[in-house]
C-alpha cells in the first residue's frame, strides 16, 4: 500500500515534472524573443549606455558595436545641442541582426540608427526595414565616400545607409619569418604557394597562413578578386535574382586553396576562435591575411610572440598587371523604418563619424579604416606611423590604395543562409577531400533551391 | 437462544442502521466540502493559471497561428494563410527529418549511458556509508551545479587541439589525439558533455529513491539467501522502477530538444556542427538568422508533437513500472 502510493505520487511528479520541462523549452523561444523586444524598447526610452548631456534634446537611439565607440558618442553629444545619441551595444555582428530581425518582425522595438556591415544590407532593404535615405538628401554625400564604398550602400538614387569604416584587403606577414627562413614575401599568388613550399622546406614547422572554412567574408573577397560576381540583384525589382556561385573564376580560387591545404601547407582552423587567435600571434601563421581592421585585430590578441615583427603588403594578385582590390567586412549606419524621426535620425547617422575629430577617435582608438574621404585623405591618417609594425606608414604603403581600388561587391538578400551553406561545402570539400568544383555545386544548388522556395525568379 | 439471538439482533440492528446512516451522512459532507475545495483549489491555482496562460497558452497559440501562415523574404512580406502547408513542407523537409532522426540517435546512446551510469552510481553509493561516499556523492552532483552554457565552453577548450590536454594524455601513451571537434568525433564529444552535466542529477533522484526503502526488506532478502548483487537487481532496482521512469522521461525529453551545447560548440566547430543540427537549432537559425519566423514556428510545433507522442509512447509503455496503472 505505501510502495503503491509512493509510486503513484513519483508518477504525478513525473507528469508534472515533465511538463515543466516541456514548459520550459517551449517557452524559452518566445521568452528570447520578448528580452530582446524588451531592451529594444528600453534602447528607445531611457537606458542608454552613454550619458546623456543635454536632456531637453529629442534622443536617437543608435546600435552599434565599434570599440571606443563611447568617445565618438560623448564628442557627439557634446558638439549637439538639437538631438542627443542614446547608444546600445546589441552585440557584435551576428547577434545585433539576430536582435533586429526579430524587431522586425515583433513591428517595434528596433533602434533608429543601426550600425550593419555593408553584406548585410541587401537582407534588410527587402524587407522594407531600411529607410531611403536618398529622401532626406544623402545623394549629395556621394562624392564624400569612396567609390566602393557608396556602390555598397546605394542602389540606382537610392541611399540606404551611411559609409562608415571599410576593409580593404592586404597581407599581414611576419618579416622576421620569412628572414629567418630566407624566403621573399610573395606579391602574387603563385609566388605565394611557392613560398608555402620553400618555407617548409626551409624547416619552417607552421603553415604560411590559414584557409578557415567559416571565413564567410574572406573567401567572398578571394573569389571576388579573381572576377566572381555570384549575384545580380537589383533593389528596384526585388522579385528577382540572378545566382551564379559555381563559375570557372571561383573554381580558381578554391582549387588553389585546395592543393595548399592536401600538401599540408595551409591550416584550415576555423576563424575567430581562440586556437586560431593564438595560432595569428605565435608564429604558427607565418602571413595573416588581413583587412584593414586586422591590424587593430591582432594588437588585441594576447600570447604574443615577443620577437614578432609585423610587416604589411599589398595582398598578392593573380594578374599583377591587373591589381583587383577587395574589401573584407566594413559598416555602415542604416535608418530603421521605425525610427521616430527619420530625419533626425538621419542627421545623426551622417554625422556621428562626420567630422575629424570623430575619426581621430575612431582610428586611434578603434583602428577603424575611413570611408569618408576627407579622414582617409588626411595627413593625420596618411602619415601615421604603426609601431605595432616597426613604424610603417600602412596606410599609406597597402590600405588606401586598397580602398581606392575596390569597386563594390554585390550581396544577396539572404547573405547569412548563402555564408552557412558555404562554410558547409567548404568544411566537406576539406574533410573528405572533395574538389573544388563539386563544393561550388552544392553552394550554387542550395542557394537557388532556398531562393525559389522564398518566391524569388532566379533568373 | 432466540432471545440471545434477537439481543444480537438488537444490538446489531441500530449499530446497523447507525453504520448505515453514518455512511449517507459521511458521503453528502464530502460532497459539499469536495465541491468547496475545489471552488478553493480554483482560487489557490489562480497565480498559476494566470502565468500559465500568459507565458505558454499566449505564446504557443501564437506561434501555432504563424506556424499556419507564410511570408516568403521575396512577396513583400504579406502574411498568407497556408493551412497546413508548412506542415507538409516540414514533415517532407529532409533537413528537419535528418534532424530528427539524429537526436533520435541521440536518444538512443545518451539515454542509456545517463541512466546505467547514474544507477550505478546511485547503487553504489546506497551501499556504501563512509565519508567517502559522501564526497564522492557531491563531486558527481557538481557538474549539473554548473551552467550548460559555461560547462559547454569549458568542454570546448578541454577538447581544442592546441589547449587541451588531450594531445598531452594521449601523447603519454606515444599516441595522437583525436580531433574532438571534427565531424566524425562531434556525436560522441556530444554525448561526453551531456552525460558529464546529467549523470549527477540523475543520480540524487534515484538515490533519493533507494534511500526511501524500508532496510528491513534487505534484512528479509538476506535471511532468505540473497547476496549483494540479487539484493540490487531483484530489490532495489524495482523497487526504484518509478523513479527511473521519471529520469529516463526527463532524459528522453532533453534530448530530443538537444540545443544549448551543440549551439555552443559550434562557435568552435562551425563545419562539424552545421547551423541546423538539431530540429531546436533549425528552429533558432530558421527564425532568427533567415527570418523566416512562418516556418520556423512549424517546426517548434512539428518537433513538440513528435516529443509528446515520444514521452506518451515512453509512459504508455512503462506504466505498469511507474505506477500510472496498478
Amino acid at each position: 500500500m505505501r510502495i503503491s502510493q509512493r509510486r503513484g505520487a513519483a508518477a504525478v511528479a513525473a507528469t508534472v515534472a515533465a511538463g515543466a520541462i516541456l514548459t520550459a523549452c517551449s517557452s524559452g523561444g518566445s521568452e528570447d524573443g520578448q528580452t530582446d523586444a524588451g531592451s529594444a524598447a528600453g534602447g528607445e526610452d531611457a537606458t542608454c549606455t552613454n550619458e546623456i548631456l543635454n536632456a531637453d534634446a529629442p534622443q536617437v537611439s543608435v546600435w552599434a558595436w565599434y570599440p571606443a565607440f563611447e568617445s565618438v558618442v560623448d564628442l557627439f553629444n557634446e558638439t549637439h545641442d538639437d538631438v542627443q545619441v542614446c547608444w546600445t551595444n546589441a552585440g557584435q555582428g551576428a547577434d545585433e541582426y539576430n536582435k533586429f530581425s526579430t524587431t522586425i518582425e515583433a513591428g517595434s522595438g528596433a533602434p533608429d540608427v543601426i550600425m550593419l556591415e555593408s553584406e548585410i544590407l541587401p537582407t534588410y532593404t527587402i524587407l522594407d526595414s531600411l529607410v531611403d535615405l536618398s529622401e532626406y538628401g544623402a545623394g549629395e554625400l556621394e562624392s564624400q565616400f569612396t567609390t566602393g564604398s557608396w556602390s555598397d550602400v546605394s542602389n540606382g538614387d537610392s541611399v540606404y545607409a551611411v559609409p562608415v569604416d571599410g576593409g580593404p584587403m592586404g597581407m599581414l606577414y611576419r618579416a622576421d619569418i620569412f628572414d629567418e627562413y630566407g624566403v621573399e614575401p610573395p606579391t602574387t599568388w603563385d609566388e605565394f604557394a611557392q613560398a608555402a613550399q620553400d618555407l617548409r622546406d626551409a624547416g619552417y614547422d607552421g603553415y604560411i597562413t590559414n584557409y578557415p572554412t567559416n571565413g564567410n567574408a574572406l573567401n567572398y573577397a578571394l573569389f571576388a578578386q579573381n572576377g566572381w560576381s555570384p549575384f545580380e540583384y537589383d533593389n528596384a525589382n526585388p522579385a528577382e535574382i540572378g545566382i551564379d556561385v559555381a563559375t570557372p573564376e571561383a573554381e580558381e580560387v578554391l582549387s588553389y586553396w585546395n592543393d595548399l591545404i592536401e600538401s599540408d601547407l595551409v591550416a584550415t582552423d576555423d576563424a575567430f576562435t581562440s586556437d586560431y587567435n593564438t595560432s595569428l600571434v605565435d608564429g604558427t601563421y607565418a602571413v595573416y591575411l588581413a583587412a584593414a581592421w586586422g591590424p587593430g585585430y591582432l594588437q588585441g590578441l594576447s600570447d604574443a610572440d615577443s620577437g614578432a615583427e609585423w610587416k604589411a603588403a599589398p595582398l598578392p594578385q593573380w594578374d599583377p598587371a591587373n591589381p583587383v582590390q577587395v574589401n573584407w567586412g566594413g559598416s555602415t549606419f542604416a535608418v530603421t523604418e521605425q525610427a521616430a524621426d527619420p530625419e533626425l535620425s538621419y542627421t545623426v547617422a551622417s554625422e556621428l563619424f562626420g567630422t575629424m575629430d570623430a575619426w581621430e577617435l575612431g582610428i586611434d582608438e578603434a583602428a577603424l579604416f575611413p570611408q569618408w574621404l576627407e579622414a582617409l585623405e588626411s595627413d593625420f591618417f596618411v602619415e601615421k606611423e604603426y609601431e605595432f609594425f616597426g613604424g610603417q606608414q600602412i596606410n599609406k604603403d597597402v590600405f588606401i590604395e586598397a580602398a581606392n581600388g575596390y569597386e563594390g561587391f554585390s550581396f544577396s538578400p539572404f547573405q547569412v543562409y548563402a555564408y552557412d551553406q558555404q562554410t558547409q561545402a567548404l568544411y566537406d570539400m576539406v574533410e573528405s577531400g572533395g574538389d573544388a568544383a563539386g563544393a561550388l555545386q552544392t553552394i550554387q544548388d542550395a542557394l537557388v533551391t532556398y531562393a525559389q522556395q522564398q518566391g524569388f525568379t532566379v533568373k | 437462544m432466540t432471545t440471545s439471538s434477537t439481543a444480537v439482533d438488537q444490538t446489531a440492528g441500530p449499530a446497523a442502521a447507525g453504520a448505515r446512516g453514518g455512511k449517507l451522512r459521511r458521503s453528502s459532507s464530502t460532497s459539499t466540502i469536495d465541491s468547496k475545495r475545489q471552488w478553493w483549489g480554483w482560487i489557490f491555482t489562480t497565480p498559476f493559471t494566470i502565468v500559465f496562460v500568459l507565458f505558454l497558452i499566449v505564446p504557443l497559440s501564437y506561434a501555432f497561428w504563424m506556424s499556419l501562415h507564410n511570408k516568403g523574404i521575396a512577396t513583400g512580406g504579406e502574411s498568407v494563410f497556408v493551412g497546413i502547408d508548412n506542415y507538409v513542407r516540414a514533415f517532407t523537409d529532409p533537413i528537419f527529418l535528418d534532424g530528427l532522426l539524429l537526436v533520435a540517435r541521440f536518444v538512443a546512446v545518451m539515454v542509456p549511458i545517463q541512466i546505467g551510469v547514474a544507477l550505478l552510481c546511485a547503487l553504489v553509493l546506497d551501499t556504501l556509508a563512509t565519508q567517502l561516499s559522501k564526497a564522492s556523492r557531491l563531486l558527481i552532483f557538481v557538474p549539473y551545479a554548473v551552467p550548460a552554457v559555461i560547462g559547454a565552453l569549458m568542454w570546448g577548450f578541454l577538447y581544442s587541439p592546441r589547449f587541451g590536454p588531450a594531445q598531452d594524455l594521449f601523447g603519454l601513451f606515444g599516441l595522437a589525439a583525436p580531433d574532438f571537434l571534427s565531424s566524425s568525433m562531434i556525436f560522441t564529444s556530444l554525448v561526453n558533455i551531456v552525460t558529464w552535466q546529467w549523470v549527477g542529477y540523475y543520480m540524487i533522484i534515484i538515490y533519493a529513491a533507494l534511500r526511501t526503502i524500508d532496510p528491513s526488506v534487505y534484512e528479509a532478502a538476506r535471511i532468505d539467501g540473497a547476496n549483494g548483487a540479487q539484493i540490487a537487481l531483484r530489490i532495489k532496482v524495482p523497487m526504484v522502477s518509478s523513479s527511473m521512469v521519471m529520469v529516463v522521461i526527463f532524459s528522453l525529453i532533453g534530448t530530443l530538444q538537444f540545443f544549448t551545447e551543440p549551439t555552443v560548440l559550434r562557435s568552435v566547430a562551425q563545419g562539424a556542427i552545421p547551423p541546423d543540427y538539431t530540429p531546436n537549432m533549425y528552429a533558432y537559425s530558421l527564425a532568427f538568422s533567415y527570418s523566416q519566423f512562418n516556418y520556423a514556428s512549424t517546426i517548434a510545433f512539428a518537433l513538440g508533437i513528435f516529443v509528446f507522442i515520444g514521452s506518451y509512447l515512453f509512459l504508455y509503455l512503462t506504466r505498469k513500472q511507474s505506477g500510472l496503472k496498478s
